[in-house]
């Protein structure tokens, strides 16, 4: 890997309320979100030079060719754009694609929006992930997608002789992390009783240990160093990227351990010159659309041990002010989960917790460096980024 | 036996069915609300116009595509009439059945907008050319759902 | 880029107001169940009509093949020494085709499983699936596919752990050849061999 020269900060982020079913269509929540960060950022339109959109499955919309649909709403217009996806990894994806764009140096100003309207879809929005399931293999035996997080979970418990209170917890400290986030859909105040108690969808995966269905945006805006500098006395630098994706023959790989995240993560840690990443990562947005994930990718990106994430967990290392504290946003058990915006808010809270801008949420600590991480497609893939200030 | 060798007879060559079980139920959004409670009480379109570009918007949104202003309070009505900016002639059904009579599918740029909407034209295919003035045709007040499809179809304004 | 003098971001002293944090009332108009009932937006329904015939392709028509003729089917590669299933025509580690076809048995070892009580689209089920990772017997450690556990004759969770446990060792339930087609559901299930 070569080492990039030209440096690339975020200097504004912005969020739209996460919420169950929205009246505004996607391109109008795209809209809040971009233009809430350009308002932050102090920057107009057509100081934007490049746009990035972020969407999921066009199955959930049905609407072919989502990104160019909503390119207007997230500031597209007449400018060069591309869509990023990856599935669950999108979010995440969507600042590494638009920091390339900037460290490539073709351009000093990118804005990067990432919405998903996932309401639309009925029954169930289910239904459009029926598809990732292989046609001819799978799909006859009548899947659906808590099986395969279910499974995950499953083999990860087994492996390591981890609890179902202890992922509960996960559970607990998010949701209650979420009743400081203004935006948040699922905030709440539980117990470990309380989510053990909701009824088992899928063994041994609780109903509160789901992430919900969301409707929602997020967006950032990238600016090159000389122009960051400008503009902002607080940039927060891209100092990683990574990303990698393991085989579609899920069946045939090692469930309990995410190696693909721990690729993407080395690959990122390297690009930031992290040797440590458990004393030099101060805060984190693991992915959690079901708690348990939350764990298992604290051990993909090493900053917890093979199977001991949950006793960290137990410990407190993990809360808003613990050693290292872990989805302090409330993460997608708690804000909410539109997928693409999903990953892409946990961006946003590692922006504002680096700034010292997170007002409720705010680790202490005085934060210097923060990673966030996305997961998604047939359980294969992870993205990766490092800021720091 | 090596796995290079292809099926040669067609028994041997396998596939699998299946649909797709979902469907949707789509908001209209900020914008598309009052667009539709417009058409519905006062047969009128509603578009958003941009003071600072000088653009009125049809379909409505409520933002300035341009200059990203917000255009969530800044709306003008319309009346359904404008001039064909392009046509079609269409003999068959998007099933591909042969359809009763030739049909003329137009754009119709609304006056005073930047926009536009597609419709039928009532008019034949020998006498519809670009540039054509039309207006529109609304379903009786009562049978207005709100959508665009209580335009019923458009027909040459007659000079 | 040719634009970017004239694009080029203004100075801070002339941006009015930079907002920090995000605002305390964000925006967006969250709709209730109630709204949608009641008519209170206008809405527009869609049903797409989209069927699909897939090809099964090289590897897959022969394994269905296989399942037709009650066989389990995978595949080895030479050079990484792996033999996998469900078979596929290149080795996707060594990226080259792979070298044989296996017999596999009808034998495997439960790798993780799940007791899930809903449908797709939420709806509850009496009778939970019990979807599992079954590592089939002969192949490379780890490697298996999804398919379902029966003959368990338990609704209940903790009923069910008792029967199921992660390593336990499990045989495929044909369908008679007569009804099998070449699918994966010419396996009907797998069972326990203890």
């Amino acid at each position: 890997m070569r080492r990039i020269r030209r440096k690339v900060a975020v200097v504004g982020a912005g969020l739209t309320l996460f919420m169950r079913r929205a009246l505004e269509t996607g391109k109008e929540l795209s809209y809040y979100a971009a233009s809430q960060a350009l308002e932050s950022a102090g920057l107009r339109l057509r100081d934007i030079e490049a746009v990035v959109v972020s969407s999921g499955p066009d199955a959930f919309d049905g609407v072919h060719m989502k990104g160019e649909w909503l390119s207007d709403g997230a500031g597209g217009y007449c400018k060069p754009i591309m869509r990023s996806y990856v599935g669950g990894g999108s979010g995440v994806f969507s600042i590494i694609h638009g920091w390339y764009m900037v460290a490539s140096g073709m351009f000093d100003t990118v804005l990067v929006v990432a919405e998903e309207k996932m309401s639309s879809c009925q029954p169930h929005p289910q239904g459009a992930f029926l598809t990732i399931f292989d046609h001819t293999l799978e799909r006859p035996l009548g899947p659906n997608l808590l099986w395969i997080f279910a499974l995950e979970q499953s083999r990860y418990m087994h492996t390591y002789g981890i609890s179902n209170e202890e992922i509960a917890l996960v559970s607990v400290k998010n949701k209650r992390n979420a009743l400081n986030h203004p935006c948040a859909q699922v905030a709440a105040e539980l117990t470990v009783q309380d989510v053990l108690s909701s009824e088992v969808v899928a063994w041994p995966v609780h109903r509160l240990m789901v992430s919900p269905v969301s409707d929602g945006a997020a967006a950032i805006v990238l600016a090159s160093e000389h122009v960051a500098k400008r503009i902002t006395d607080k940039p927060v630098w891209v100092e990683g990227v990574g990303w990698c994706l393991d085989t579609s023959y899920w069946g045939n790989r090692d469930l309990a351990y995410p190696r693909y995240v721990e690729y993407a993560a080395r690959m990122a840690y390297e690009m930031a010159g992290i040797r440590e990443p458990r004393k030099e990562i101060h805060v984190v947005e693991p992915y959690d659309p079901f708690a348990y994930k939350e764990l298992h990718h604290l051990e993909g990106l090493l900053l917890a041990e093979r199977g001991k994430a949950a006793e960290d967990l137990v410990n407190g290392r993990f809360d808003r002010d613990g050693e290292l504290p872990s989805c302090p946003s409330g993460g997608l058990m708690g804000v909410g989960n539109p997928i693409a915006a999903a990953g892409l808010m946990k961006v946003c809270e590692i922006f504002w917790q680096l700034r010292g801008e997170a007002g409720k949420r705010q680790v202490p600590g005085n934060p210097k460096k923060g990673l966030a991480q996305a997961w998604g497609d047939l359980m294969q893939i992870g993205t990766v980024v490092v800021l720091g200030r | 036996m090596g796995i290079r060798e292809k099926p040669t007879r067609m028994d041997q060559v396998q596939s699998w069915r299946a649909d797709f079980p979902v469907e949707y139920l789509y908001t209209t959004g900020v914008a598309g609300e009052r667009f539709a409670k417009t058409l519905r009480e006062r047969g009128m379109l509603a578009a958003t116009r941009c003071q600072r570009c000088g653009v009125t918007y049809l379909p409505p949104r409520i933002y300035c595509q341009r200059c990203f202003a917000d255009l969530s309070e800044s709306w003008v009505e319309v009346p359904l009439q404008g001039v064909i900016h392009t046509y079609t002639v269409v003999p068959v059904r998007a099933t591909g059945e042969p359809s009763q009579s030739l049909e003329v599918i137009a754009y119709i740029r609304i006056d005073g907008t930047e926009g536009g909407i597609l419709g039928r034209v009532a008019v034949s295919p020998e006498a519809v050319y670009i540039g054509m003035a039309v207006e529109g045709v609304l379903a009786p007040p009562a049978e207005r759902r709100g959508a665009v499809t209580d335009i019923r179809y458009f027909k040459p304004i007659l000079s | 880029m040719a634009r970017k003098r004239e694009s080029s971001p203004q100075n801070p002293h002339d941006v009015g107001r930079v907002m920090r944090e995000i605002p305390e009332r964000p925006r967006g108009t969250p709709l209730k169940d109630q709204d949608i009932r009641e008519g209170k937006v206008s809405l527009i329904a869609w049903k797409p009509h989209l069927e699909y015939r897939w090809d099964s392709g090289v590897a897959i028509s022969r394994f269905l093949l296989g399942l037709k003729e009650g066989k389990i089917l995978g595949v080895r590669c030479h050079s990484c020494g792996r033999t996998v299933t469900p078979p596929r025509a290149f080795c996707e580690w060594c990226f080259r085709p792979v070298d044989e076809w296996v017999e596999l048995k009808d034998t495997g070892t439960v790798n993780t499983f799940s007791i899930c009580y809903v449908t797709w689209d939420m709806k509850p089920l009496e009778i939970p699936q019990i979807p599992a990772v079954i590592e089939i017997d002969g192949t490379h450690p780890r490697v298996g596919f999804l398919h379902l556990l029966g003959g368990i004759g338990e609704k209940d969770v903790e009923a069910i752990r008792r029967r199921v446990r992660v390593g336990m060792r499990v045989q495929a339930v044909w369908k008679s050849p007569a009804e099998r087609v070449g699918a994966i559901t010419d396996i009907l299930y797998f069972q326990p061999l203890e």
